[in-house]
């Protein structure tokens, strides 16, 4: 098992540490659902160091990337972000991902438990095109601060980049506790206001301990992947192995704006079965909320009408709603929001309404 | 594991325990089934917020050993309730269902689960609370 940077750190701060993805991970300092609430209220710090990052350069990287990813690489403006898909001919996702594209590189952000199957896939690809790739997981760390707090946390640490300005989905590089040239990402798996910081391994430590001295104030802690995983699931954010995976698509699963079939993106590895799918979908992703004591959970079967229609695909007690919420894969034409259904948890069934994603957003404002 | 879980007191001796961290104490012509202090902490880690739901069987129902009898449920997992004796449960306790914490406050006395009467008065082989403290001292390797 790999440790990131602020492995000793989670050690100090109590942390529960588990397995995910090949790395001991922090999934929770203290009660996950007190964490998912200062996220909600104040602001948390996260360890993302898991995340892969790859580097990809070379005069051919941008037609290389639109032939891979679902988006349309050529056409993100400088200083922006995208989400884009890795899809297999058959339109199956192999992982999903945020591309930063830029004058000299393309810096991509993958799953930490499908890094080696993407770069595997990158390499596999490659051929005919004049790509450099290469996986800088270990030297950056990553960071994130998140929360209705994070930009008056974040600004103490950043210099050179108006934070306020920084749109949704933008980046750019600041200095960050001295340190030069630090890529600084509007973005985050929370659905609030935050920032994601790029910073070199050996700086990591550092840059953790002075966001939460410039945090006191506003009451920032560490926060573990188990509340990430909440709060994403209440910003109606997508998982791999949940919402996504080898049998699940983008498409149905209502990630369209991160696939494009503009013409101009030409032909990709994925683009025809997923045009197929388009044109005829059998299912759609929905939200659910339950006012009965259990969470929704993977695997659930949903019921219409008495007759398990789907499945649930993540589920969780929300403290933001106040009550167990989900996401399912149901027909088409049972998903409407409003609709009355069961969850079937082991042969007892308990009442649950469809509801639009995501239940909660903040991002935009 | 976190510190928390390094402190805690010796199981108690009065009853048996089961490789799937159960615990069963003989009271009178019943038993009394319940948790370890070990389970309750793989779910919640000594944070008893995490737990957020107990399923516990009705009166009445016949269980065979080995058999699920309820689930019990953190904000991040579930995990099912195994009987090691086979019987029909005749009480369960309500209280766990509105206080989860009890579990976590005291697992051996106000935290069992549910009463049994078991089929047989030979109880199927358990470890005593010395094995089973091996046992999580081997897990941890």
């Amino acid at each position: 098992m790999k440790n990131t940077p602020l492995h000793s750190r989670h050690v100090r701060h109590g942390a529960r540490l588990v397995e995910f993805g090949g790395w001991e991970m922090p999934v929770q300092y203290g009660p996950i659902l007190e964490e998912v609430t200062r996220v909600r209220t104040h602001a948390g710090l996260f360890d993302l160091s898991h995340m892969g990052r790859v580097r990809v350069t070379g005069k051919d990287r941008v037609a290389y990337l639109d032939r891979l990813l679902t988006n349309h690489v050529a056409k993100i403006t400088a200083g922006s972000i995208r989400y884009a898909l890795f899809c297999r001919a058959d339109g199956m996702p192999i992982d999903d991902l945020l591309v930063y594209p830029d004058t000299d590189e393309v810096f991509l952000v993958v799953n930490a438990s499908n890094t080696d199957v993407d770069l595997a896939w990158m390499r596999e690809h490659q051929k005919g095109f004049d790509v450099v790739i290469q996986d800088q997981t270990d030297e950056l760390a990553m960071i994130a601060v998140q929360g209705p707090k994070s930009r008056e946390i974040t600004e103490h640490v950043v210099k050179g980049i108006d934070l306020a300005k920084l749109g949704y989905y933008k980046f750019a590089y600041g200095t960050v506790c001295g340190i030069p040239n630090v890529r600084v990402s509007r973005t985050g798996y929370t659905g609030e206001l935050g920032y994601e910081l790029y910073v070199p391994t050996n700086a990591a430590s550092r840059v953790w301990d002075e966001v939460l001295t410039a945090g006191a104030m506003h009451d920032i802690a560490p926060i573990g992947l188990g509340a990430r995983d909440t709060l994403r699931l209440e910003a109606g954010m997508p998982l791999y192995g949940h919402e996504i995976d080898a049998t699940h698509d983008p498409i149905q699963a209502g990630l369209e704006f991160g696939v494009s079939f503009a013409p101009e993106k030409g032909d990709w590895i994925g683009r025809s079965a997923l045009e197929a799918i388009r044109a005829r979908p059998v299912r759609r992703l929905v939200g659910v909320k339950t006012d009965g004591p259990r969470a929704p959970r993977q695997g659930y079967g949903v019921a219409v009408s008495g007759a398990v229609v789907g499945a649930v695909a993540s589920g969780s007690p929300s403290p933001t709603l106040s009550t167990n919420i989900g996401t399912a894969y149901v027909p088409v034409h049972l998903g409407e929001p409003g609709t009355a259904a069961e969850i079937d948890i082991k042969g007892k069934r308990q009442a649950a309404t469809f509801c639009a994603l995501p239940f909660f957003s903040r991002t935009r404002k | 594991m976190s510190q928390k879980s390094a402190t805690r007191s010796a199981r108690p001796d009065d009853r048996r325990y089961t490789e799937s961290h159960e615990w069963v104490k003989v009271d009178g012509e019943t038993v009394l089934i319940g948790i370890t202090d070990f389970a309750i902490n793989e779910l919640c880690n000594g944070n008893e917020g995490d737990l957020v739901y107990c399923d516990l069987p009705e009166s009445g129902r016949a269980l065979d050993q080995g058999e699920t009898f309820g689930e019990i449920e953190s904000v991040k997992a579930v995990s099912d309730l195994y009987t090691p004796v086979a019987g029909e449960v005749v009480e369960t306790n309500t209280a766990i269902e509105d206080h989860l914490e009890i579990l976590s406050k005291d697992p051996w006395n106000q935290g069992w689960l549910v009463r049994i009467r078991p089929n047989s008065k030979e109880l199927p082989k358990m470890m005593d609370a010395a094995a089973y403290e091996r046992f999580l001292a081997e897990k941890k390797h």
